[in-house]
């Protein structure tokens, strides 16, 4: 029995698996899309980031799913928008491709940055935001999906049309990214993103296994077994969802205490 | 009511700000000792490293503007780290207010350093700063060094060792963890450190 079945509260820390609503981002509105296509709006940020907030997310992401592909950063009126009404962590990605663009957002009030395919093209972007920040700050996200028997990175996955492939192992990845500062690592697991059929259990037990910084699953979550599953199999540290929560199949409240029940620990809302 | 946040270096301040807005609090940005002596309340707050944000006190003549305050401060994260004798951090003398010295929090497989997200505490001792919270508050931490528990510890958090999540010496308060992103528990929080007298 790995200690990932015990309740954690038989461990000797007090933290509590974390649930991440992400919001997708394009033009001011959350949309999502399924397996990175055929983005429809669910909203305004703010009015979600409110709701989520006081349902009892524990933190949020904002992607702005534009940003890389046009070659334009984050637009930073919503990020203190954002900032203002909200008391939970959240984090920004998309498009920040310098120092300064990170110290705009943290300005702004978001908590961390999260990093994708400038990390990927640039990787001492990594240590130069974590030399400035604080690893605390910098959130490495990667793409990622299976072919020719290994688990590889895509990134400019905001447009079906430009993406590429990159060539990095994405296990050696997140240890070079690691150790350059990288903070956290959220894994989005690219064939199972938008499915609902669960989390890519697999390669985010093989993420686990080399990744000393917190881990995040993202892509598939469609039932809160698959929750209980990826915090049981994948030892993962937070838990990523959108279409799940935005379309109100699954509300925060019932999703949490369906995890107690399960003897994950989580912070009651 | 005057509310000094000092300025200590880093880039994440405005959360702090909004949420004391939140509160109808109006708080003032500043480094200047004038300010901050003047100020009902003030708060000491701090993202990054221990060593950085002391040359910075000083620089701006500060560290002994800092130690004779008599009005109710809170040390929020490495603001709070701040307010003991030193640092294992780059081995940094701080302010000297609370005794004991942080200490790196231990990493061990199933337990990853930083200590981040939200984390239960123990309360060990009634303190204003918690009044309407429960004795087990759960409260949003990033950290990898952490304070020894000691006499004036007020509420414990656990990672690998138990640490003090709240300090209380006197009129100076500290929390290892962000009230300002820690939801109804830190907004309470918050709320008690105006309030407090």
């Amino acid at each position: 029995m790995s200690t990932a079945d015990q309740p954690r509260d038989t461990l000797s820390t007090g933290l509590a698996r974390r649930i991440i609503p992400c919001l997708d981002v394009r033009d001011g509105q959350v949309v999502k899309g399924v397996q990175f296509r055929d983005h429809r709006v669910m909203g305004d940020i703010v009015e979600l980031a409110t709701r989520y907030s006081a349902e009892g997310a524990d933190e949020l992401v904002f992607y702005d799913i534009t940003a890389s592909p046009e070659g334009r950063s984050v637009d930073r009126d919503w990020v203190e928008r954002v900032a203002e009404v909200i008391d939970i962590p959240f984090c920004v990605a998309g498009g920040i491709r310098s120092v300064e663009e990170a110290r705009e957002v943290l300005r702004s009030g978001a908590d961390k940055v999260s990093i994708n395919t400038p990390a990927v093209n640039d990787p001492d972007l990594v240590d130069r935001l974590a030399d400035a920040f604080g690893s605390q700050c910098v959130v490495v996200g990667i793409d990622s999906i299976q072919q020719d028997g290994r688990w590889t990175t895509r990134q400019m996955t905001g447009d079906p049309d430009r993406m590429s492939a990159t060539g990095l192992d994405t296990l050696e990845w997140i240890q070079a990214a690691t150790a350059r500062g990288a903070g956290e690592i959220v894994l989005n697991c690219m064939s199972s993103d938008g499915t609902r059929d669960g989390y890519d259990l697999a390669q985010l037990a093989a993420a686990r296994a080399v990744c000393t910084v917190p881990l995040i699953a993202s892509g598939g979550a469609g039932t809160a077994e698959h929750f209980i599953e990826v915090f049981r199999q994948a030892d993962v540290d937070g838990a990523l969802a959108a279409t799940v929560f935005h379309s109100g199949a699954l509300p925060i409240a019932a999703l949490k205490s369906t995890l107690a029940d399960a003897g994950i620990r989580v912070r009651p809302c | 009511m005057s509310l000094a946040i000092i300025d200590s270096g880093g880039a994440n301040i405005a959360s702090v700000m909004f949420a004391l807005r939140r509160l109808g609090a109006e708080p003032v940005f500043t480094a200047d000792a004038a300010v901050i002596q003047r100020a009902d309340r003030v708060i000491l707050p701090g993202v990054g490293a221990a060593a950085a944000a002391m040359t910075r006190l000083r620089e701006h003549g500060l560290v002994d503007t800092i130690r004779a305050l008599a009005q109710p401060v809170l040390g929020i994260c490495l603001g709070m780290q701040l307010l003991y004798e030193s640092s294992e951090e780059g081995d940094v003398e701080c302010l000297g207010i609370v005794p004991g010295r942080l200490a790196r929090l231990p990493a061990a497989p199933d337990r990853r350093v930083p200590h981040m997200g939200w984390s239960r505490t123990t309360v060990v001792s009634d303190d204003s700063l918690l009044a309407g919270l429960d004795d087990e508050p759960w409260f949003y931490f990033v950290h990898s060094f952490a304070a020894p528990i000691n006499e004036h510890t007020v509420a414990t958090g656990r990672h690998g060792v138990r640490f003090t999540a709240i300090t209380r010496r006197d009129n100076f308060h500290g929390a290892q963890f962000h009230p300002e992103r820690s939801a109804g528990a830190g907004a309470q929080l918050l709320k008690n450190f105006l309030e407090t007298t």
